[in-house]
């Protein structure tokens, strides 16, 4: 075994270990910070794959925004230190049994296919090549999805705005 | 299946981190978490696109540029979420789903 071979398990084993105390924790702010140290293995499975540019990403959208976002809403809306109030018992075996099943079958499904590799040439995943790709028009190009894309987040920026927006109790 | 990590090793971390995900909705009953579990299954789904971009498709970048927008979308989604869930506590004082029932009937 090499180092590379121990780091990606030990990377993997934190994404995993993190993600199933995330999801069982009863303590939400930890559930929270399980979240960002199990994103923060998944952009270490990217570094590893040696797609930096998309770890880089993930660090600062993921555990530098939405985690921050979801500490600041946990703040907001929960009573300090205290806990969730403990889910029936049914349905947690039931949960846990349905979904063991299905992943064995997805991973049953996965080993017993036999994906073929198109060799292509490659051009590393560089920020030069990504940059130019992102913004070609031609075949295969994303500049439309790009534009699409940034309609979009304006369009979340209005709408969150205008959702927090109070307006005026007329209700009342 | 050996021990060298390949593709399989990474659809294997997929899928769990997935599944994980898909556990913490059925059993949260708050909304925060329930978002939660769904950025796990979202990353879940970029780490598969860059596996596939990285062992079946390699020097294309398609892969990349899925699981680019796909974060830009996870995160005006949660961006949002969190909008409608603060002004959810506003007007409830709860962010469970049992008590955020008035459109039920």
């Amino acid at each position: 075994m090499s180092g590379s071979t121990i780091l990606f398990y030990l990377l993997a084993a934190l994404t995993l270990g993190c993600g199933i105390l995330s999801v069982s924790t009863r303590q939400i702010f930890r559930a929270a910070i399980y979240l960002l140290f199990s994103l923060i293995g998944i952009a270490g499975i990217y570094f590893w794959l040696q797609y930096e540019f998309i770890a880089a990403v993930q660090i600062v959208v993921y555990a530098g925004g939405i985690a921050v976002l979801i500490i600041f809403s946990i703040f907001l809306t929960q009573q300090a230190g205290e806990k969730l109030p403990k889910q029936k018992i049914g349905r947690k075996i039931f949960s846990a049994l349905a979904v063991f099943c299905a992943f064995a079958l997805t991973m049953v499904q996965v080993y017993q296919h036999e994906f073929s590799k198109i060799i292509t040439d490659a051009a590393p995943a560089t920020v030069r090549n990504i940059g130019e790709k992102m913004l070609s028009t031609e075949q295969g190009g994303y500049a439309l999805p790009f534009e699409v894309i940034s309609m979009l987040l304006l369009a979340a920026m209005v709408g969150c705005i205008v959702i927090a927006l109070r307006s005026k109790p007329e209700t009342k | 299946m050996t021990f060298e990590p390949g593709l399989y090793h990474l659809l294997f971390i997929s899928t769990a981190l997935f599944f994980i995900g898909v556990y913490g909705f059925f059993t949260r009953r708050n909304l925060i978490t329930m978002l939660m579990s769904v950025e796990l299954i979202l990353n879940s789904v970029n780490l598969n696109f860059i596996a596939f971009d990285k062992y079946l498709w390699p020097g294309k970048l398609d892969g990349l540029f899925f699981t680019l927008f796909i974060i830009a979308i996870a995160a005006a989604e949660a961006a949002v979420a969190i909008a409608i869930i603060i002004n959810l506590y506003r007007s409830h004082k709860s962010i469970d789903v049992e008590n955020a029932e008035d459109l039920k009937y």
